[in-house]
């Protein structure tokens, strides 16, 4: 994985002090709220309900044994002894002292890690497939070229204050784990025919209270021209995204007003002015880039293969989460580990100090010494031999890390909600933890196949309710909350945003509606192959709208 | 007239107060001063700002409250929950808002 160089300890040092320095000046008094607010947010600091967050970046989600230690380490020592995983492949911490958070940024640049543009109208951490260097279907890896973006637009002077946040994901596989299309920038690493690497590059997605699904404004873009044509981008995006309307100032608006095809040409004449100048990314600073991201050499395990097939058919609870959350390596002798997050009725995205302090331990003994975050909240160890899966998994299973859900039902995407944010309406976590419950039983949640639930506590989707094959947005009417449902959203290649299906429900109904709509699925659904997104494809929403509101269906929305 | 108190979170650690009848900020909402009249809640919003500029707090605002049994509750649900903490179990040792690092 990338390591910092001179330069990037330099910097990240200088912004700790800067940083300690206004702390201390905001607490005696010497600068006052107004002026210290976006100074804080700069470096993570958030004001919630309860206490101060501090949010920090996780660069297209990987981590090192050290880095996840530290990470506990600050759960332990500076919080309430746990941290959230969020969709941003980032980790919060929800009850920080503003008067530590020096210190707290101190100790994570001392394992190469900050807290820099986790907030603000900046480009935010760049994210990336959490199976990148270690995926069969992938092309090449794209996390070099998230390094590079983020290398490229930390405190970049022309891009630090823009009309709005912006978000960049990247993707070296067909297979889409990312969520590029509802990224501002999505980018997907691919070949051309003569075996050339380059871009297909989506702009305009988003979720929020205007979700849009990106538009393709560029089929190849080679790799040497990707700082050129993102600054293109960000160029034609400063200039003439909206500033007058906070609600309208994402580029999914620009892209949406101007129009896909005019805003490529107005992209287009930009890049033609930056594409031979100093943007153009050297051959040789791509090679040493990627050179960080060198695939671990992994050598022939090929006595896993029996050893898996024995462990397998003597305990059954091992070969559940086997099936579920160990997908293919492109090392025939080794796969990729998912550590669910989500244990039945739990927090989604939560994890104890002990259990990243375990995760730690097992990446190092086993894993090579990696770990990813994935936008769904879970983590990942992305190298395991099948050799050493049986080991893995009784110290998961130790640590309380060995939900067998991956994919599934349970395996639930929420926000922190209404229980801690300041901008929510509604909360998140309880309804999530009552569907856990409800299907939590792994018989059940086998039967029902793939199915992505997704709840977010406003309007802001930050749980990614619109892609949710089942999203709950949660909604303030009258002083109580309330859950709008959609259907038939999704996040992947073929991303779609989910349909409003009716009138919300109460908290206490909102479990019952779920398992209406999973019952309706499982009796119309072809036959097990058929999952949810493709029986809603199939039959659209009519089925699902009479089977929760039936012969009020006219009630909906 | 709805009842008010005046809330806000504390500078240094960000955590949620009232304020008492004794002008202090507090961490329980039940030892809140409650405001019943228009001159109670015009002198509330002056001790905010006042604790504003003095740089104790931030985030102030007034909020409505109801007494139900002797027990104050916000009527919305935001400032019930910035008043219990966390509806969940969120960490061992912990329960809404109080904890062993934080207990008064």
């Amino acid at each position: 994985m990338y390591r910092y160089d001179e330069f990037d300890h330099a910097f990240v040092s200088a912004r700790v002090e800067q940083f300690r320095d206004q702390v201390q000046r905001r607490l005696s008094g010497e600068l006052a709220e107004d002026a210290f607010k976006p100074l804080r947010l700069m470096n993570g600091v958030y004001l919630q309900l309860h206490a101060y967050m501090l949010r920090v970046a996780i660069p297209y989600g990987t981590l090192s044994s050290r880095q996840m230690r530290m990470l506990a380490h600050i759960a332990r020592q500076y919080d309430r002894g746990y941290g959230h995983f969020t969709t941003r492949q980032n980790i919060q911490y929800n009850w920080p002292r503003l008067s530590e958070t020096p210190d707290i940024l101190q100790e994570l640049a001392s394992v190469e890690m900050h807290a820099l543009q986790t907030s603000g109208n900046c480009i935010r951490n760049v994210t990336a497939d959490h199976f990148s260097g270690a995926a069969a279907d992938e092309v090449a890896d794209p996390r070099p070229y998230a390094e590079i973006l983020r290398q490229w637009s930390s405190v970049h002077p022309e891009f630090s204050f823009l009309p709005r946040k912006f978000k960049i994901a990247v993707t070296g596989a067909e297979r889409d784990r990312a969520a590029i299309q509802v990224h501002d920038i999505g980018l997907h690493l691919k070949k051309d025919e003569n075996g050339r690497l380059g871009f297909a590059v989506y702009v305009g997605g988003g979720q929020g209270r205007t979700p849009m699904i990106a538009k393709k404004i560029r089929d190849f873009l080679p790799e040497e021209d990707l700082l050129s044509y993102t600054t293109a981008i960000m160029r034609v995006y400063n200039l003439y995204g909206r500033r007058d309307n906070k609600y309208k100032a994402r580029i999914k608006i620009l892209v949406h007003e101007t129009g896909a095809e005019e805003l490529a040409r107005q992209v287009e004449v930009e890049f033609a002015k930056l594409k031979d100048t100093e943007l153009k990314l050297p051959n040789a600073d791509i090679q040493a880039i990627s050179a960080y991201f060198a695939p671990a050499a992994l050598p022939n395990r090929p006595e896993g293969w029996g050893n898996l097939a024995r462990w397998k058919k003597a305990d059954p609870e091992f070969a559940r989460w086997v099936h579920q959350n160990v997908e293919p390596h492109k090392h025939p002798d080794y796969g990729m580990v998912t550590i669910s997050l989500k244990p039945i009725g739990g927090i989604p995205g939560d994890a104890s100090d002990a259990q990243m302090d375990a995760v730690a331990d097992i990446a190092e003994e086993y894993a090579f010494d990696e770990i990813r975050v994935s936008h769904e909240q879970n983590l990942i160890l992305p190298h395991v031999a099948l050799a050493d899966l049986e080991p893995v998994y009784r110290a998961l299973v130790a640590a309380g890390l060995a939900t067998a859900n991956a994919g599934l039902i349970t395996d639930i995407i929420a926000c922190p909600g209404l229980d801690y944010c300041a901008l929510a309406n509604a909360r998140s976590i309880p309804v999530a933890q009552e569907i856990s419950n409800r299907f939590g039983s792994p018989e059940r949640q086998a039967e029902i196949g793939e199915l992505k639930i997704k709840v977010s506590g406003c309007i802001n989707a930050c749980g990614h309710h619109h892609v949710g094959h089942i999203g709950l947005l949660g909604v303030e009417k009258k002083g109580a909350e309330l859950y709008q449902i959609t259907l038939g959203g999704s996040g992947d290649e073929n991303t779609s945003i989910g349909e409003i299906i009716g009138r919300g429900f109460e908290p206490e109904k909102v479990t019952d509606a779920v398992e209406t709509i999973v019952d309706t699925y499982l009796g119309l659904r072809r036959d097990r192959s058929e999952t949810f997104l493709e029986a809603y494809r199939r039959v659209g929403p009519q089925p699902f709208k009479d089977a929760l509101y039936g012969g009020n269906a006219q009630e909906a929305a | 007239m709805v009842d008010k108190v005046l809330t806000a979170n504390r500078l240094a650690d960000g955590i949620s107060v009232w304020l008492d009848a004794s002008g202090n900020w507090v961490e329980s909402l039940q030892d809140a001063f409650v405001a019943r009249h228009a001159e109670a809640i015009a002198a509330l919003e002056a001790t905010g700002k006042r604790s504003f500029d003095e740089n104790k707090v931030v985030d102030v605002n007034v909020i409505d409250v109801e007494e139900v049994d002797g027990t104050l509750r916000p009527l919305r649900m935001r400032e019930r929950i910035r008043a219990e903490g966390p509806s969940i179990a969120y960490a061992p040792g912990y329960h809404g808002l109080s904890g062993p690092k934080f207990a008064a």
